[in-house]
């Protein structure tokens, strides 16, 4: 008498292993696709806009002709936004998670203040906008100003910076922290002198991760109003200004053809700010970062 | 006399001592609250917004009556005659847009996340995640300018009837957008589940397919979920990909191959053109901008909730 009918198992199993073989090239293959739609992206616009880059698109002012068109205001208003934007978020974030982590009782008020920070993060950008355009632009009357961006793209990015700088201060282990009241630290010496040395590695990360997507964010000047022909420098924090991600916007939309390469061209240069800022960022993780 | 010298020496000493201590003191008791009110900037972002939306989409219903609003089905505020304000139209345009966004992010969103987490081995995933934080750190607008110009364009091949300005297009790339989140949000939500199971499995002789269908997703389903519906609050949310290859003509039906219009993009149609302050279209903008802040702000706290059930679990 045979309890089991060893053809039949051995069919069964041979199918069972063909499915997951068909199933595990059917994964591999959607993550090929994902990859290749990145190659696909990134190969368009160098071959649409790699042409379009000599030294007269870093020197020229926009123009209603595309082959005379540059990004030179564009690209000294997105590093004047940037030194509004980096020294405003990094501050604000930093000291909030510095207070969260280190001073925080677990209260009502602190809670609020954690529940504040996850809502933001999930505000869209647009929203933040017009914050902007109601806050800023209008009933502070800073105008269409590097300023008013500025303090708009600062808000925008507050929640990923806070957030970066809690984990950065959380893995600083508790040892050091209880050697430096040993010998007599106070309480603010401790988080100054021991603490924040130890998690600024990851406090620059996060921050350079976070100021890259504020230099790429395009809606929120959208909705301000943020102009795009500019034949002007900034002259000052009040000046009106355009920034990359903007003149790259105006050139897109336009109908003729050849703008879009100089659309392309624009987004090489922003990607290649991105990629530098991204590779600052995990050359900092890679070196600096103490694992305790 | 020598003493007296010392003496004053001494005192002096003591009393810049004194006075170091008093400024350390004052640190001390400054620095929090110095922190308290960066801490507070966060709430007063969350109030500014709040203040904003609700203040100048009150001003609007001054003008509109809230039922048209929420139940026309007509969208042409810049009609000089007989401007309508139904807002079903703009949350039409956004619900297709996501729709086919979700339609390609989640199956390809959760294949990738199932290979890299159960079959790939360390070497590929090495490879691969940094690739997938690129996708995840290009600009919106990069995106919307490769929906115009590239995805559009050879759609139009395969679907003639095809717009320029269309729903299908940005929805595709908005997909692209959103699939590293979804990846790496499920990914995370799978290897939060312990090996033991996973071993379990393989030991009673399931295939590794199996052991990922049947053990590790039911497992990590509540992760996966909330990564889905945070993905969804974010398509919602998405502005420059629809603004530019969406179009801005928007229309209560179920077609995508014409042009379409989001409640993102038409913030910013209204906010690029110049209507003037304190027009019905410029308060139009707050109230489409409040209707689109409840929706993402609905979807985060599912997500919220759903993820922190999951949290519970091990």
């Amino acid at each position: 008498m045979k309890y089991m009918d060893e053809t039949a198992v051995l069919k069964q199993i041979k199918s069972r292993i063909r499915k997951n073989n068909i199933w595990k090239s059917v994964f591999f293959i959607a993550t090929i696709l994902a990859l290749l739609a990145l190659a696909m992206l990134i190969g368009r616009i160098i071959s649409q806009g790699a042409s379009f880059i000599d030294w007269d698109f870093f020197t020229n002012f926009s123009s209603r002709f595309p082959e005379k068109a540059g990004i030179k205001a564009a690209l000294v208003g997105s590093i004047y936004l940037m030194l509004v934007v980096a020294p405003t978020s990094v501050i604000l974030g930093v000291a909030t998670a510095v207070y969260l982590e280190e001073y925080a009782k677990k209260n009502r008020f602190n809670d609020f203040i954690r529940a504040n920070i996850s809502n933001l993060a999930g505000v869209p950008s647009v929203v933040f906008g017009l914050l902007g355009l109601t806050i800023f632009v209008r009933m502070l009357g800073l105008g269409k100003s590097i300023l008013a961006a500025g303090l708009t793209m600062s808000l925008l990015i507050l929640p990923v910076i806070i957030v970066a700088a809690q984990e950065a201060i959380r893995t600083v282990p508790k040892e050091q922290r209880e050697a430096s009241y040993a010998m007599g630290a106070t309480k603010w010496q401790t988080v100054f002198c021991v603490v924040l040395p130890a998690a600024l590695p990851g406090i620059l990360t996060g921050s350079i991760l976070a100021l890259s997507r504020a230099i790429g964010e395009t809606a929120p000047l959208a909705v301000m109003g943020i102009p795009v022909i500019i034949h002007f420098l900034p002259d000052g924090l009040l000046s009106e200004f355009t920034a990359l991600p903007m003149q790259i916007y105006d050139w897109a939309k336009r109908p003729q053809e050849a703008f879009q390469s100089v659309a392309a061209a624009g987004i090489i240069v922003l990607m290649i700010i991105l990629v530098l800022m991204n590779s600052v960022a995990v050359m900092i993780r890679n070196k600096f970062q103490k694992r305790y | 006399m020598a003493q007296d010298i010392g003496r004053v020496h001494v005192i002096r000493h003591l009393i810049e001592k004194s006075r170091d201590r008093k400024i350390k003191k004052m640190i001390e008791k400054m620095m929090p609250i110095l922190l308290v009110l960066a801490a507070s900037v966060c709430i007063a972002t969350t109030f500014g917004i709040l203040f904003t939306l609700v203040f100048e989409t009150f001003e609007f219903f001054q003008r509109v009556s809230i039922i048209e609003y929420f139940f026309g089905t007509e969208w042409y505020p810049f009609s000089s005659g007989n401007p309508s304000f139904g807002v079903l139209p703009l949350i039409m345009g956004t619900l297709k847009v996501t729709i086919i966004a979700m339609i390609v992010a989640v199956p390809f969103g959760l294949a990738v996340a199932i290979y890299l987490s159960e079959y790939a081995s360390g070497r590929t995933r090495k490879f691969i995640k940094p690739v997938l934080e690129i996708l995840a750190g290009v600009p919106t607008i990069v995106y919307g300018f490769f929906a115009l110009t590239f995805v559009t364009p050879i759609l139009q091949i395969f679907i003639p009837s095809l717009k320029l300005f269309n729903a299908i297009s940005p929805g595709i790339v908005v997909g692209m957008m959103i699939l590293p989140s979804i990846i790496s949000l499920s990914e995370d939500a799978m290897n939060a589940v312990p090996n033991a199971i996973r071993e379990g499995a393989l030991a009673l002789g399931a295939t590794k397919l199996e052991v990922a269908l049947k053990v590790v997703l039911p497992a990590a389903f509540s992760g996966i979920i909330a990564s889905i519906v945070l993905a969804i609050s974010r398509a919602i949310g998405e502005t420059m990909i629809v603004t530019l290859a969406g179009g801005a003509m928007p229309s209560f039906d179920f077609s995508v191959t014409g042009s379409i219009q989001t409640m993102t993009a038409y913030i910013v149609q209204v906010s690029s053109g110049d209507a003037g302050y304190g027009t019905v279209i410029y308060y139009s903008m707050y109230a489409v901008g409040f209707t689109l802040f409840i929706f993402t702000l609905l979807m985060n706290f599912i997500a919220h909730k759903i993820s922190k059930r999951f949290r519970e679990e091990y």
